[in-house]
This record gives C-alpha cells, sequence and structure tokens, in this order.
C-alpha cells in the first residue's frame, strides 16, 4: 500500500518536474541571451551560461545607441504604456465594481438581461470591434492617442470588470446593504463605506487580470496608434522586426523581458491573492 | 413609543400575490409577532413595514402618518436582521454608530448613547473587535446594539434568534423580553418559532398565505384558535381533531364522532351556542386528555368533562414527559402526559377529555363555530 503511494508521489512530481523544464526553458534561454554578447551568442550554443553578465543589452534597449531616428528604444514606449494602462486600470476596474454592486443590491427592472449583455460582451473577439472602434475613434477625434486606447481597453475590459464583481458581489448578504439602508446610507455612502472595504480579493484578480490584458495588447496598439504614440508592445514589435541587416539577439531578448517584466512583478507579488480571490465567491468562509 | 396601523396591505411578486389584504392595529408599546410557516409572507410583510419593499395596495401608518412612500430611514423604525447583517469591515463601535453618524448627530450624544447602549447589551470590551471577531451570540447583541442606538419608535425583528444554538436562543428570548419591558417601545417580530412567539408576544398574528388567520393575544391564539390553521400550528404535538358531528337531543348538544354508536356521543352540558351540524372537526389538545379521573375532575371545572374509549397504540418518552398515540374509533388521538404514569400498549382504556378546552369547527369551512 506504501509503496504504491510512493511510486505515484514519484510520478506526479516527474510530470509536475517535466512541466516546470518545459516551461522554465524560454525565460531560461531569453535570460543567458540577454547577458551575452553578439560574438558568444554566434559561437556558443543556445544553453551555455554567457562568460560575463553583461548588461549592455539591456541598457541598448532601454536607451538606445544614440544612432539618429531609425533607432528604436523601448524607454519612451514603456512610458507610453504606464499612461495607458494605468488610467485605464482604474477606470474599467471602479466602473465594473459600481456595476457589480448596482446589478445585485439594487435590482432593477431588466438587471438580468443588462448583465447578460456584459457577459456577452466578453466572448466578443478583439478583431470584431476594431473597425466600428476605429471609426467611432476617429468620430471623437481620439485615434492616435493615449485617450483613445484608454477608451479601448476600459470599454472592452468593463465585460469582464463587471463579471468579477457581479458574482463576487452576490456572495454578499443583502441584508448588510438593507441594514444600511435603514441606517440612512444612500447608494454611493454604502458603496464605499461598506461594500469596497471587503472588496480586496476580488479588487486583486480585476487589477491583475486587467493590467495583463491592457499591458499585453497588441492588437488594439498596433490598429488605433502608430510612431511615438504606441505602446510597449507594439514597440517592442517594431525594434525586434525593422532592426537593420544585423539582427541583436541579445537586445531583443532584454526588450522582451523589460515588456514581460511589470505583469511578472504583479503575479510574484499578488499571485497568491489572484488565487484566493478567484475562488473567495465560491466558498464561504 | 408609536403606534402602526396596516390596512388593506397588498404586494405582489410579478403574478403571484404574497400579501393579499393585510389589517393590523399596533398598540403603543405593543409586542407583535407574525407567526407561520416559510413563505407566508411574514418577512415581506416586514420588510414592506421597514420600507425595505414596496407595496402594491394599502396604507402603512405609523403614529397615524402614512410612511408608504418614506425611505426606510425616515420612518424612525430599526431592523434587526437574522444575518445580523454587521458591516463586515467595521468594527463593533463603528457597526453600531453608522446609523448615527448618517444622521448628523453630535459626537458627544454618539458617545454618550455607545457607552449607555454597550453597558446595557455587555459589550463594552467588544467595542474595538471586528464583526469576524465574535461569535454568534456576541454578534447578535451588537446587532440589537444597533438598532437600540437609534432609539427608534418601533423595532422590527427578522428572526433574529433563529441562527443561534437552542441554550443561547433561550437567553437571548429572555433578554428581549427584559428589553422590551423596559423600553416599552412598540415592536414587530417575525418568527417561525411558536414558543418564541408565545413567550415574547402581547399580540400574535398567525400568517398564512399571505393573509392573516387570527390577530389576538397569546392566550387566546392558543385556547381560542379561530381555525384549523391556527389550531395546528400552534401547539406541540398539534391539536387533535376528530372528524364528527354535531346532534341535537332534547336541548342538549352533543358530538357524534364519525363511526360511532349512539351511545358513544360526548354531551355538551355547559354549550349552548352550539347548533346541529352535521361535519364538524372536534378539537382537543392533547394535554387537556387525562388518564385518570381525578386528574380531569381536578383540571376541569365544573366537573365538564367526558369520558371516552380508546386503544394505546404508541408510546414516546421525551424525558419529563410522555406522548402517547390511541386510537379512537378508528381516529388517531394523540395523549401528552406526566411521565411517572405507566400506561400500556394495546389496550383498551378509558380517557378523559376537558371540555373546557375544546375547539369545534366547521368542517368545511375550517372556521371555529
Amino acid at each position: 500500500m506504501l509503496n504504491k503511494k510512493k511510486v505515484s508521489r514519484i510520478f506526479l512530481f516527474l510530470v509536475l518536474g517535466i512541466f516546470v523544464f518545459y516551461y522554465i526553458t524560454p525565460l531560461y534561454v531569453m535570460v543567458v541571451t540577454s547577458l551575452k554578447t553578439m560574438n558568444e551568442i554566434r559561437e556558443g550554443n543556445l544553453f551555455s551560461l554567457p562568460n560575463s553578465i553583461n548588461f549592455e543589452s539591456w541598457k541598448i534597449a532601454w536607451t538606445g545607441r544614440g544612432e539618429g531616428t531609425s533607432d528604436v528604444f523601448l524607454k519612451p514606449y514603456f512610458f507610453n504604456s504606464l499612461k495607458i494602462a494605468i488610467p485605464a486600470l482604474i477606470i474599467s476596474t471602479f466602473l465594473g465594481a459600481l456595476n457589480g454592486y448596482a446589478l445585485t443590491k439594487w435590482k432593477f427592472k431588466g438587471a438580468n438581461l443588462i448583465f447578460l449583455l456584459f457577459l456577452f460582451g466578453t466572448f466578443i473577439p478583439y478583431q470584431a470591434i476594431l473597425l466600428p472602434m476605429a471609426r467611432t475613434l476617429g468620430l471623437l477625434g481620439i485615434s492616435n492617442s493615449p485617450i483613445g486606447l484608454i477608451l479601448v481597453h476600459t470599454v472592452y475590459g468593463l465585460g469582464f470588470t463587471t463579471l468579477f464583481f457581479r458574482n463576487y458581489y452576490v456572495s454578499i448578504s443583502d441584508e448588510i446593504i438593507k441594514a444600511a439602508k435603514v441606517d440612512g446610507a444612500g447608494f454611493f455612502k454604502i458603496f464605499f463605506k461598506i461594500l469596497l472595504p471587503v472588496s480586496l480579493p476580488i479588487l486583486v484578480v480585476t487589477i491583475i487580470f486587467q493590467f495583463t490584458q491592457i499591458w499585453n495588447d497588441f492588437l488594439f496598439g498596433v490598429t488605433f496608434s502608430f510612431g511615438e504614440n504606441a505602446p510597449l508592445q507594439v514597440a517592442l514589435n517594431n525594434m525586434v522586426l525593422t532592426s537593420a541587416s544585423v539582427k541583436y539577439y541579445n537586445v531583443d531578448m532584454a526588450a522582451a523581458i523589460m515588456a514581460a517584466l511589470p505583469t511578472l512583478i504583479i503575479y510574484v507579488l499578488a499571485g497568491n491573492y489572484f488565487i484566493k480571490g478567484l475562488t473567495a465567491g465560491s466558498v464561504k468562509g | 413609543m408609536a403606534t402602526l396601523k396596516i390596512k388593506n396591505l397588498e404586494k405582489k411578486f410579478k403574478q403571484t400575490e404574497v400579501l393579499k389584504g393585510i389589517n393590523l392595529n399596533v398598540e403603543e408599546g405593543d409586542f407583535l409577532v407574525l407567526l407561520g410557516p416559510s413563505g407566508c409572507g411574514k418577512s415581506t410583510l416586514l420588510n414592506t413595514i421597514a420600507g425595505l419593499e414596496e407595496s402594491n395596495e394599502g396604507e402603512i401608518l405609523i403614529d397615524n402618518n402614512i410612511v408608504n412612500d418614506m425611505d426606510p430611514s425616515e420612518r424612525d423604525i430599526a431592523f434587526v436582521f437574522q444575518s445580523y447583517a454587521l458591516y463586515p469591515a467595521m468594527s463593533v463601535k463603528e457597526n453600531i454608530i453608522f446609523g448615527l453618524k448618517q444622521r448628523k448627530i453630535s459626537k458627544e450624544k454618539i458617545n454618550q448613547s455607545l457607552t449607555k447602549i454597550a453597558e446595557l447589551l455587555k459589550i463594552t470590551e467588544l467595542l474595538e473587535r471586528k464583526p469576524a471577531q465574535l461569535s454568534g451570540g456576541q454578534r447578535q447583541r451588537v446587532a440589537m446594539g444597533r438598532a437600540l442606538v437609534r432609539e427608534p419608535k418601533i423595532f422590527l425583528f427578522d428572526e433574529p434568534l433563529s441562527n443561534l444554538d437552542a441554550k443561547l436562543r433561550i437567553e437571548m428570548r429572555r433578554e428581549i423580553k427584559k428589553l422590551h419591558k423596559n423600553l416599552k417601545t412598540t415592536m414587530v417580530y417575525v418568527t417561525h418559532d411558536q414558543t418564541e412567539a408565545m413567550s415574547l408576544g402581547t399580540k400574535i398574528a398567525i400568517m398564512n398565505n399571505g393573509k392573516i388567520e387570527q390577530f389576538d393575544t397569546p392566550k387566546n391564539i392558543y385556547n381560542k384558535p379561530s381555525c384549523v390553521f391556527v389550531a395546528d400550528f400552534v401547539g406541540s404535538p398539534s391539536m387533535n381533531f376528530i372528524k364528527g358531528s354535531l346532534t341535537s337531543n332534547n336541548k342538549l348538544i352533543s358530538f357524534l364522532p364519525d363511526n360511532a354508536s349512539e351511545n358513544e356521543t360526548i354531551n355538551f352540558n355547559h354549550n349552548n351556542e352550539l347548533q346541529n351540524n352535521s361535519a364538524v372537526l372536534f378539537g382537543i389538545r392533547p394535554e387537556h386528555i387525562f388518564l385518570k379521573k381525578t386528574h380531569a375532575a381536578r383540571v376541569a371545572k365544573d366537573e365538564n368533562f367526558a369520558e371516552i374509549r380508546v386503544k394505546t397504540e404508541l408510546h414516546e418518552y421525551i424525558g419529563h414527559e410522555q406522548i402517547i398515540t390511541f386510537s379512537y374509533l378508528g381516529q388517531e388521538l394523540l395523549g401528552k402526559f406526566t411521565s411517572s404514569i405507566d400506561v400500556e400498549i394495546e389496550k383498551e382504556m378509558t380517557l378523559f377529555i376537558d371540555l373546557n378546552n375544546i375547539s369545534i369547527f366547521d368542517k368545511d369551512t375550517k372556521q371555529r363555530i
């Protein structure tokens, strides 16, 4: 009996080990390559460690070589992305929370239908809204601007954030809201004083989800912005694809890591909360 | 202190009628208990009084002012919820004073009220804690505190004790009773527990299917139930209903159970109000049945008791008392007795029924005759 258990344990860890290896390998290659010089890359193999730790390519990816106009580097685009991601994140999360609150605690006629429409919105693929969105942005006069992309991400994210908050607030007792009404609190007072303070788990989930979505977005960025207004992922693409005759793999790798770093950091810091938050609504404590 | 009047209140959820013309008149200082099975509309009625739900028809008057269109907070009521509904992110103290703060009451006054309530409910040392750190009984106290601190005209309770264990429930029940005795505030209390209703209420409204079946004092509800539903709902085990008819013989009215022969009638010597009726239910509570003639003679006023022949069928022992199931002319009859008397099963015997404590109902209308 014990032996059987042991064998299955070993098997389990073996499988897990394989998957860990599978997922960590690309990251390893990226990090190692970014630290090598071009000569080392040409001579050595993909997995070999660098001869010395050399952050030169990271510097180049961030601030460029100083070679004039054709030189693409990430620094300005990184801040472009921040300028888009942070407002879009805050607005879509806040509106989602407000929607979820109104849809569950201030039930009105047709509330379920409206929620269904929000839910429907989460199933619409990116590509489907490109044309109508381009037209809308044009009419509003905010195409190729951070504000335009903030609007796009807010609108597209609203379905998801509403869904998250709605499902979380459904599990919070209606009697608490009734008690607050009897105590004389209104719509916003109840939201800010009573509901929002207990929303941390779902806030973390929403923030991670939305930030990752917005930060990693390429399609909206490449469609609705160009030139110096482009977000980071678009710049990364331009940098890797449009560089001159020589391919600087080390710089490309450093840039790719940089572009992924903010989301990685958020996952590491709040990932534990993310998992807790995802199950918080379903299991009552 | 305040009066509460409800006139022809009706409430619909889409097509379903939840309240079908409720009329109630609660006097100052009354403790009204709304009692009924689940789904009878009692909680809806309470929520409508509070203003948390809107009615479709009828009027609600607090101190003779129509409050139909007022917000819950404007009605000067306080509500204690079944789940306590404490604000999870706030400390006990913040929970209690939240309502006062909304009303822009001065800090000094808030602190005074808080101290008073905390002492009254013995929760002073809990004030800084969060609801999650409290036991069920403590949460219950805080919920009460939140209601009391506002000194409202009317208290509304929605099954406040149903989440507590049996022992704590009896303790809290007594405390609510004490509270009412001291404050003399008008209270409306919803429960499905008849013991709670009986022990707390000065008036009880028995609800069934969106209607009030009887609105009366606990004693009258118990002794003079207005219909079969009330008689059946109140009391444990519930009232026995023996099917039969009323016949008259020389101005003397008697009850003839189904399948009984002429000499097995129950004669009413003291009741002149009854008339012939072909189909009635003869209601007698299990505790008004006696095993010994001496017991019956002692309890039943004016020797007003009847003898019946039965056969014992089943015996249930429950500590201080026992419940025995008899077969009476093919109908089931339950009796409740002290455990000190030994009763043999499957045996013919004579029982004595206290005729002062019977209820006769019309079999068709189910109403008391």
